[in-house]
Parts: C-alpha cells; sequence; structure tokens
C-alpha cells in the first residue's frame, strides 16, 4: 500500500501526470504575461507543448571535441531531479506512503542547477562556460538566503518532515521564511532582474548554447518543472490546512498559478541587473532578512 | 500520414525559432526583423522565437549582400542549424546583392552558397513582409518530414572564398 502511494505520487498527483502538463502551462503563462504586459497578444495556449514535440523530432548535429555522453546526460538528470522535486511537495493532506523530508526536497530543488554549470562546462563553448560561472555565483549568493529562510521555518516547526511543514499554522514567522523564499525565486528560475545565466543578448543562451534537438526539449521540461517545483514549495507552505482533498488540490495549483503571475510580472516590469549587483544584492540586502528570520525563529524555540 | 508525423508537422508549422545572422547588411533589414517581433507587429502570436544559437533555430534569417568575409560564417552557421530547417533571405541584398552589386567585395547573392527556401524582396521589406517570408518558411518546414533528408554542404573549406583577386 505504501509504495503503491509513492508510486501514485511521483507518477500522477503531484507528480509527473500532473507535473508536466502544469510545466509548460506555467512556461506558457510566463512568455503570455510578458507578452500582456508589453502590449502584445503573444504566443497561442499551447505554445511550449509544440516547441517540446518539434524538438522532439529535430537531430543533433555532430558535437566534435565534447564528451557526448556527459553531455546527454545533464538535461536526462535534470529532468528527474525536477520531477522528482515536484512528486514530494506535500499537497495532499496526509497521504501516507513514502514521505521524503526537507533535506530530500531541497537536494532535489538545487540539482537542476548544479546541472546547468556542469552542462556548461561540458560544452566548451566560451559562453556556456560564462553562463555556468555566473550560475554558479548565483547559486551560491541567493542559496544562503534560500537555504536559512527554509530552516528558520524548519526549526520553529521543530521538524524537517515536509506534512508538518505544509500544516503548519501561520505566524509572522512562516510570513518573514516565505518572503524571504520569494525573494530567492526569480534567481532560481532564470528570470529578470536576474536572468544572468541565460542573457540571451549578452552570451547567447548561456549554457545551453551546444544543445540542440530532443536535449534542448528535456531543458526547457526541466525549466518548467523547476517553475512548478519552486512555486509549489512557497504555495504548500502559504496553504492553509484543509482536510478535503480536492480542496487542497486546487487551492495548491490556485496559489501556484497566482506565484507564476507574480514572478513573470517582475520579469516583465525589470531589466538585467549585471552579476556584481545581483550578488551583492543577496548577500548585503537578502542575507540581513534571512538571519533574522532564523535567529527569531531559535529564539522562539528557545523560549518555549 | 501516421498520428506521430502528423502532430510533429502541426509542431513544425507552429513553432519556428529564428537565427538571425548579418552577412553585411546595411542594418535596413536588421532593424525590420527585430521591428517585426515588437508589440506592433508581434510575430510570437506564430511562435516566433529569436534565438541565440544557430543549433536552437529552424529557420535561418540571413539579411545583407553576403561578403566574402561572411562566406565561410554563413556556411558554418547553415552547418550547424539542425535538419529540417528553411533558410529566409531578408531584404533585395542576398537575392541580388542590390546597390551593392559588382562590388569587388561581395561573394553574393547567397543562393550561390547555401539552399534558400524564401526571398523576401524589399529594400527593406516591411515587418509584415518578413511575418510572412517566415510563415512560408514554417509551412516548408512541416512539409520537410523526417524521411527526407536535407541537402547538407561540406563546410571543409570554409573560408576559400576569402582569398579573392583584387582588380587593380
Ligand atoms: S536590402 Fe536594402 S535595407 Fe536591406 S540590407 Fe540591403 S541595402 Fe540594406
Amino acid at each position: 500500500m505504501n509504495l503503491l502511494t509513492a508510486l501514485a505520487r511521483l507518477l500522477l498527483f503531484p507528480g509527473l501526470l500532473f507535473a508536466v502538463p502544469a510545466a509548460w502551462f506555467f512556461l506558457w503563462v510566463e512568455r503570455k504575461a510578458v507578452a500582456l504586459m508589453q502590449g502584445r497578444i503573444g504566443p497561442p495556449f499551447m505554445q511550449p507543448f509544440y516547441d517540446f514535440v518539434k524538438l522532439l523530432g529535430k537531430t543533433t548535429p555532430p558535437r566534435t571535441g565534447i564528451g557526448g555522453l556527459l553531455m546527454r546526460l545533464w538535461p536526462l538528470l535534470a529532468v528527474s531531479a525536477a520531477a522528482g522535486a515536484v512528486g514530494m511537495l506535500p499537497v495532499l493532506p496526509a497521504s501516507g506512503g513514502f514521505e521524503g523530508d526537507l533535506i530530500l526536497l531541497l537536494a532535489l530543488l538545487e540539482l537542476p542547477s548544479v546541472c546547468i554549470i556542469a552542462a556548461g562546462f561540458t560544452s566548451r563553448s566560451i559562453f556556456s562556460e560564462i553562463g555556468s560561472a555566473r550560475e554558479a555565483a548565483l547559486s551560491v549568493s541567493y542559496n544562503i538566503v534560500f537555504l536559512l529562510a527554509i530552516v528558520s521555518i524548519a526549526a520553529a516547526q521543530h521538524t524537517f518532515r515536509l506534512e508538518a511543514l505544509a500544516t503548519m499554522p501561520a505566524s509572522p514567522l512562516l510570513w518573514l521564511g516565505i518572503a524571504a523564499l520569494l525573494v530567492c525565486l526569480p534567481a532560481r528560475l532564470h528570470l529578470n532582474p536576474f536572468s544572468l545565466p541565460n542573457a540571451e543578448q549578452e552570451i547567447y543562451s548561456g549554457p545551453m548554447i551546444e544543445y540542440a534537438g530532443p536535449e534542448l526539449a528535456l531543458w526547457e521540461l526541466s525549466h518548467g518543472l523547476e517553475w512548478v517545483a519552486a512555486t509549489g514549495l512557497v504555495a504548500t507552505l502559504l496553504a492553509p490546512h484543509i482536510t478535503l482533498w480536492w480542496m487542497a488540490v486546487l487551492l495548491f495549483i490556485a496559489l501556484s498559478f497566482l506565484l507564476v503571475l507574480l514572478l513573470s510580472t517582475l520579469a516583465a516590469a525589470t531589466a538585467r541587473l549585471a552579476i556584481d549587483t545581483t550578488v551583492r544584492f543577496y548577500w548585503q540586502c537578502s542575507l540581513l532578512f534571512a538571519v533574522l528570520a532564523i535567529s527569531s525563529a531559535l529564539l522562539m524555540r528557545l523560549r518555549s | 500520414m501516421n498520428l506521430w508525423k502528423r502532430l510533429m508537422c502541426a509542431c513544425r508549422r507552429r513553432s519556428p525559432w529564428l537565427f538571425h545572422m548579418n552577412s553585411g547588411s546595411c542594418n535596413g533589414c536588421d532593424i525590420e526583423l527585430v521591428a517585426s517581433l515588437s508589440p506592433r507587429y508581434d510575430a510570437e502570436q506564430l511562435g516566433v522565437r529569436l534565438e541565440g544559437s544557430p543549433r536552437h533555430a529552424d529557420i535561418l534569417c540571413i539579411t545583407g549582400p553576403v561578403t566574402k568575409n561572411s562566406v565561410g560564417a554563413i556556411r558554418t552557421v547553415y552547418a550547424q542549424a539542425c535538419s529540417p530547417k528553411a533558410v529566409v533571405a531578408i531584404g533585395s541584398c542576398p537575392a541580388t546583392t542590390n546597390v551593392f552589386i559588382d562590388s569587388r567585395t561581395l561573394a553574393g547573392p547567397l543562393d550561390k552558397h547555401i539552399p534558400v527556401d524564401v526571398f523576401v524582396p524589399g529594400c527593406p521589406p516591411r515587418p509584415d513582409a518578413i511575418i510572412q517570408g517566415i510563415a512560408q518558411a514554417a509551412a516548408i518546414l512541416a512539409e520537410r518530414g523526417m524521411d527526407t533528408p536535407q541537402a547538407e554542404i561540406s563546410i571543409a573549406a570554409p573560408q576559400a572564398a576569402v582569398h579573392h583577386e583584387v582588380q587593380p
């Protein structure tokens, strides 16, 4: 029974069967929101799906001097890690089965970005190396804030279990942690103003520049799944505890959608910052914020 | 035609990703190509996306009269784009070398070097004409099935065209 529920969570909801269409939908919402903000009509609803299928049907020209197997491995790893992260989100209340903890979820969330860095360096193009170096610098700076925010929430709840975190009652501390998480999301999803690793006009496609065809399709998919996982994590923390499963699902989807809308609007309204400004932003402003959150969490724990 | 092929055809028609290449153009056509992606003309409604790498692209948009220096680059970029691919020559320059005709620095027109699918005439063409050209190229892409391999050009001696004889 436990195995069955775990499989159902990984494959059906919130796993692959839900996550892949949701990934395409969120990618579309991102592009559409940017288009609307710029006064355009934007791509049709099925656009990310068309792009995915089209990329699957393309050939790959030979890449001389690059480790072929390694290049093919990174996007696969990124997609599976992102899908696993989505599958672990505690959306359904007390569903039983395999319950991963927060540490596993964070590791899975982090893996796609590690894959991007590795892929850029594997492809040995000068542009992808610049993109990877930027991604690495960025991930070092936002991850500290991200992890501190998560740890502060977990410390307040005295547990790393996901179910317990999802059912946590609203408190000022939770809001502080969620705000710190939200600050990190644009950098995690490579959105403006922190879209440095894939800065189109400066370094072409960044780490993805040597990828083509089906491998590129997998990268697009993993980006979409990262959207679902990252917004889903915040949505599960935001959502109040509901025992009706369909209400919980609906609320989860609605909250994720609102977050996507918020992030895309931010992306459309801002321009890209330089790497030093970005790193300074995360180290100076947000770190303060996160340290505040974790110290108050620890204080609360000492007093209780 | 089975279901997968029909789906693939539809997706190819609806998702043309562009790679823009300037082969010595006066920049008039390049500006018009960018304008066709701007809010007024909004080519993204057709699924168009401007890509930074030729490996991601389906349609190569080439402007300019093809200078001798750019021939090698054009051949390399064409070889790097993954098939099925299409080439749109934007402006009168790549079609006829236009006002630069008889210049000793040119190796044009474009179709001497790579197969061109759609010519968009004009100096520069209007953005609506460019979008129409892209849409036509996307339709050609959809026809070009997986089982009809495209003519691949060799890039063994890409710089050969540069060694030109300078006229006195
Ligand atoms: S066609 Fe006209 S506008 Fe376009 S590059 Fe040539 S000269 Fe310039």
